[in-house]
């Protein structure tokens, strides 16, 4: 096991191959000792009898095909993992880099994980409050659901990850009962178990900083776990990143019993680090030169969120993607959307309006919100709710653009009700602050009010007796 | 055995072995000291490549591969119902029983069916019984809602020397036949090779359609029992939604729902409430008639590749029987994406988009496996075998090649609008863009079950949807006013069939299903409202408002809530009143028109 083989052949880009070897097998983790002494990691790849290709998680600068050494360790990549980890910051590659000293590991554990078995899952359907009202009442946050903000550069996605980082919480039984929110500070400490995970893959030191401060600021350091691989960091470290956050998180959630989030940023440039290592095996290549394992590959790490029968603990994952060009049928946004549970957009129209958050209806979707609102979750006329705003936005919006060609003064009544509706919406419902955290309650009643606006027969997606208790008398 | 099969390379899936020489294609074999699942997929002469079906990490060369000399096969006996399998057969409750964790661990082995479950088998046929493949030996009440059928398996027949009602395990002897001189032992276990389809009779063209209680599918775009249908449409347009309505509605006797590739808790989600929906026709469960296949995303991609030949081949053995069974593959996209990147690992050319050469052949292999047929045995009964795909193009663009090869081979598209689900608006089946090409043939269907004028009214509700379409965009250009009386009233007819007929509330119990009868009386409502407006509008003068503002509208809104029970005579008021309200208007906007056509007529 401890040989040191010194047949390096090729070194391309992140790989590297390695002949004359014996009793290699796939997926090995691998120590590769360069000429200077410096040790760098690696994984096989491609497993044969003499011969076996190493991808380094770091890049290939100074390596040598002669003098160069390749410990294959026996074992797949693993992380070391005890409660202690809370409150650590790590590399990509998992090495502590916040001073503290190497983690006493209670197990370790591979990173890749195993599948969870659908039979073994438990539906998610726990309302998560997220304070931001078109989250909450239109593209409900569910706790153990997958739910991507889509995003392009230069648009708010940290602000809004780490306002939801900092508001997500459940609703008490006396507020679903009274239907009324409850302030922090009356409702007290909950005795639930909660853990922040953040890996950062390919993003700038700001980026980090940023995150790593808003927790800092309202005392969740302590309970979160960083991984941190920025810009300048080795580009095929990050295949490792998301997976090392994952596995934490499945040991926190199914064997502590921690409700976790995990907030991983940004998943493009997860994405092209696994194209740079398929372009160097000269794979065939997908859709714009991803490879064609990027379904599953993503697969394998968005599936590991969700819920398992008899365990208290959850997985809810908050993937953050920018969108190159803003363009959602990008493989990546595209393929994303396939595998997670609906997505948040973020939209640029809005966000150029000046409104924040930019989240539009349009686009945006929670698939698991059917079985979280309404009822003994948040309130009776939630899912009416939510289906009327979103068709009467829709219709505003499309009689803004009629209102383009033909001018506002050809709009009939309730055209123009519909119209002043949308920008009401926008204003009122979508807009809110970046530390502005609203009840869900606050949130239907603001629904409410703009509901006004609109005829009352037009008002097909709610039931009778909800506008009867709830809509605002003119 | 001096040239035990060993392992020389591993690269993800793909395993390949030498001393392959007496290993046949598509074999099942055993990888590695762990017993990983795998399936030979090419050989060179003493090399074979095999993809394995499970996580292969921590394998190397060096290892042993052991033939077993059987193909992929599926298991088939009572005891399929209810079941929850992955790609493979193996139940998934049993992996999590075994793995004692929530994860699935390798190298699990897990019987497709309980070997010691006893069932009680009824024999039909009697000794000295000719018998032929296909022949009915006895029943097996398999669930409350199921009779299996055990049958002569396909291949086999004789006289039969000895069969006897008892309680039985599926490994039992149940009948002995005598081929030739030969005795031959039948059991109730058949094993079948999942990529080979099961014989069947004469196959016949469908007739009947495939109820499932949608409006949109059942009176626009049919599916007929036996056919093949697609789904494509991008993500959260829908889809998935779709597949479980029609597994929970669609009046086959048999479902078997396969999630190949797609998310972990859509698949719970259906565990959960399959169970506890109760069929319509029969207040049991539906989940008594239901097989359940996943193999999500994150699960091994071979076997999502072997997923959807596991359950269309459990589909065929009911279809054996004579029942009429659906199968919905969630989503075949993902199953093309599978043989995709097998083809990439075994370095295959590449045809369009990455994706094998074959793609055309495996998916038009795929669908033709459906039909309705007289099955094997002489009793000459019919069975049917309905297929719908769902398919994922990447970006919601139809040109991409999974799509455009699936509708080669498919006569039925139901066109998936993300736009239309932005507006609330559900099923959201896009009605310009869908098709049924069994429309005709299930023409003498609709006039002998439901009614004489059942197409010419689908074909009339078609055109005015789009009419609608047209004329939406000279709206766009100059405005409603523009528009003709009877233009305007085209819109309006165009709305109420959107918004009263086609937009369906999944979640009303009422409004969930509606029976194809209830659908030609809501049709033939609105049509009504349309021929009795034509003269009233036609009018000189006439202020369309007033058909706008007719009450009887509120009762065609309302329509889609009325009971399945005494519907007729509910419809038959509201058609009475249609015809008083447009005849109330007929003379009142006569009175009108001679009150201010006076001046005109003078001057």
């Amino acid at each position: 096991m401890s040989t040191a083989y010194k047949t390096v052949t090729d070194i391309a880009g992140p790989l590297m191959m390695v002949e004359g070897i014996e009793g290699v097998t796939y997926d090995e983790l691998c120590e590769i000792e360069l000429v200077d002494g410096s040790k760098r990691l690696g994984k096989v790849l491609d497993a044969r009898s003499d011969l076996a290709v190493v991808q380094m998680f770091e890049d290939a600068k100074g390596a040598t095909t002669e003098g160069t050494k390749v410990r294959f360790l026996g074992r797949t990549f693993e992380i070391g993992v005890s409660e202690d980890i809370l409150g650590r910051v790590f590399s990509g590659s998992g090495k502590p880099i916040d001073g503290g000293p190497e983690i006493v590991p209670e197990k370790k554990l591979d990173i890749n994980g195993a599948p969870i078995n659908p039979y073994s899952r438990e539906y998610p359907d726990d309302f998560i409050q997220t304070g931001i009202s078109t989250i909450d009442v239109l593209n409900t946050l569910v706790r153990g659901q997958k739910l991507p903000l889509f995003s392009g550069a230069g648009l708010p996605h940290n602000q809004i990850a780490a306002q939801l980082a900092r508001q997500m919480r459940v609703l008490s039984p006396e507020e679903v009962e009274k239907g009324k929110g409850i302030s922090d500070e009356q409702r007290g400490e909950s005795d639930e178990k909660f853990a922040v995970i953040f890996a950062a893959m390919g993003v700038t030191f700001e980026e980090a900083q940023f995150f790593q401060n808003e927790l800092e600021k309202t005392g969740a350091l302590s309970r979160a776990v960083l991984f941190v691989n920025t810009a300048d960091n080795p580009v095929v470290e990050r295949i490792a990143t998301p997976r090392l956050a994952l596995t934490v998180a499945e040991y926190l959630a199914y064997e502590k019993d921690y409700h976790v989030t995990v907030l991983l940023t940004d998943m493009t440039n997860y994405c092209e680090a696994l194209r740079e290592v398929s372009a160097a095996r000269k794979e065939v290549p997908g859709r714009r030169g991803y490879p064609g394992y990027l379904y599953t590959d993503l697969a394998t790490l968005y599936e590991r969120a969700g819920r398992v029968r008899g365990k208290n603990g959850s997985i809810t994952q908050i993937p953050i993607l920018s969108m190159p060009e803003d363009d959602i049928t990008h493989p990546i946004p595209d393929l994303t959307a396939y595998i997670t549970e609906g997505q948040i957009y973020i939209d640029r129209g809005l966000h150029q309006k000046g409104i924040y958050p930019p989240i539009i209806p349009m686009g945006s979707l929670s698939r698991l919100k059917p079985k979280a609102q309404g009822e003994g979750k948040t309130r009776a006329d939630h899912s009416g709710m939510d289906a009327q705003l979103t068709a009467a936005y829709a219709r505003g919006v499309e009689v803004r653009e009629l209102a383009v060609i033909l001018g506002e003064s050809s709009l009939s009544e309730t055209d123009k009700a519909f119209l002043k509706f949308a920008e009401r919406f926008e204003n009122e419902f979508i807009r809110q602050g970046p530390t502005e955290n609203r009840s869900i309650y606050e949130s239907l009643s603001i629904g409410w009010d703009l509901l006004t606006e609109i005829p009352r027969e037009e008002l097909k997606r709610v039931k009778d007796e909800y506008i009867d208790k709830y809509l605002p008398k003119k | 055995m001096t040239n035990q099969p060993t392992i020389v390379k591993v690269v993800g899936p793909l395993v390949v072995a030498k001393g392959m020489k007496h290993a046949k294609m598509n074999e099942v074999v055993r990888v590695s000291k762990e017993k990983l699942v795998g399936e030979v997929i090419e050989l060179h002469g003493d090399e074979g490549s095999i993809q394995v079906y499970e996580e292969t990490a921590g394998v190397g060369p060096g290892e042993p591969v052991e033939l077993t000399g059987a193909t992929l096969s599926v298991e088939l006996a009572p005891g399929l119902l209810e079941q929850f399998y992955d790609g493979i057969q193996r139940p998934l409750k049993l992996i999590e029983e075994k793995a004692k964790s929530q994860y699935i661990t390798r190298g699990i082995e897990a019987p497709g069916l309980d070997r010691d479950r006893k069932w009680d088998f009824e024999a039909i046929a009697s000794s000295g019984d000719e018998v032929a493949e296909g022949d009915i030996l006895g029943t097996v009440q398999e669930t409350t809602l199921i009779e299996h059928k055990v049958m002569v398996p396909p291949g086999k027949g004789g006289t039969l020397k000895d069969i006897k009602s008892g309680s039985f395990t599926i490994e039992d002897t149940i009948a002995t036949i005598k081929v030739d001189g030969k005795d031959e032992d039948i059991m109730m276990l058949q094993k079948w090779p999942i990529r080979v389809p099961r014989p069947t009779g004469k196959k016949l063209l469908p007739t009947e359609p495939l109820a499932t209680g949608m409006r949109v599918l059942d009176t626009l775009f049919p599916i007929a029992r036996g056919g093949a249908g697609a789904i494509p449409g991008p993500f959260g347009a829908g889809k998935t939604v779709t597949q479980q309505s029609l597994a929970k509605f669609a009046d086959a006797q048999v479902i078997v729902y396969i999630g190949c590739g797609e998310r972990g808790n859509e698949m719970t989600d259906v565990l959960k409430e399959f169970p506890e929906l109760e069929d319509p026709n029969t207040g049991e469960p539906l989940m008594k008639r239901t097989v359940l296949i996943a193999n999500t995303s994150n699960m091994p991609v071979a076997a999502r590749e072997a997923s959807v030949y596991t359950g269309i081949t459990i589909a065929e053995y009911y279809r054996d029987m004579g029942y009429d069974v659906a199968l919905m593959a969630d989503s075949t996209s993902r199953w093309a994406e599978a043989m995709r990147e097998m083809s990439g690992r075994l370095q295959e050319m590449p045809g369009e988009e990455g994706y094998p050469a074959y793609l055309g052949s495996r998916t038009a292999g795929f669908y033709e496996r459906t039909g309705a047929c007289e099955c094997l045995g002489t009793d000459e009964r019919r069975g049917s075998l309905t297929a719908i795909g769902a398919v994922s193009p990447p970006g919601g663009d139809f040109s991409e090649p999974v799509t455009q090869n699936t509708l080669r081979v498919t006569k039925v598209f139901w066109a998936l609008d993300a736009k239309l689900t932005y507006k609330r608006h559900f099923p959201s089946i896009n009605w310009l863009q869908s098709y049924s090409l069994y429309t005709e043939a299930l023409e003498n269907f609709y006039s002998k079950e439901v009614a004489e004028d059942f197409s010419k009214n689908r074909t009339r509700t078609s055109e005015i949807l789009q009419q609608e379409s047209k004329l939406e965009e000279i709206v766009r250009l100059v405005g409603t006013e523009a528009l003709s009386p009877k233009e305007q009233l085209t819109l309006d007819v165009a709305k109420m069939i959107r918004e009263d007929f086609l937009f369906q509330n999944a979640l009303d119990p009422v409004d969930a299903y509606t029976s194809i009868k209830k659908q030609y009386r809501m049709m033939r409502a609105i049509l009504l409202f349309m021929d009795t407006a034509l003269p009233v509008i036609d009018q000189e003068d006439f202020d369309f408002l007033r058909v706008q503002k007719l009450i009887v509208k509120e009762d065609i809104t309302k329509c889609s809530f009325i009971p399945e029970e005494g519907m007729e005579a509910e419809f038959d008021k509201i058609e009475d009143k249609i015809r008083s309200q447009m005849a109330g208007l007929k003379e009142s906007g006569a009175e009108t028109k001679t009150v201010s056509e006076e001046p005109v007529a003078t001057a």
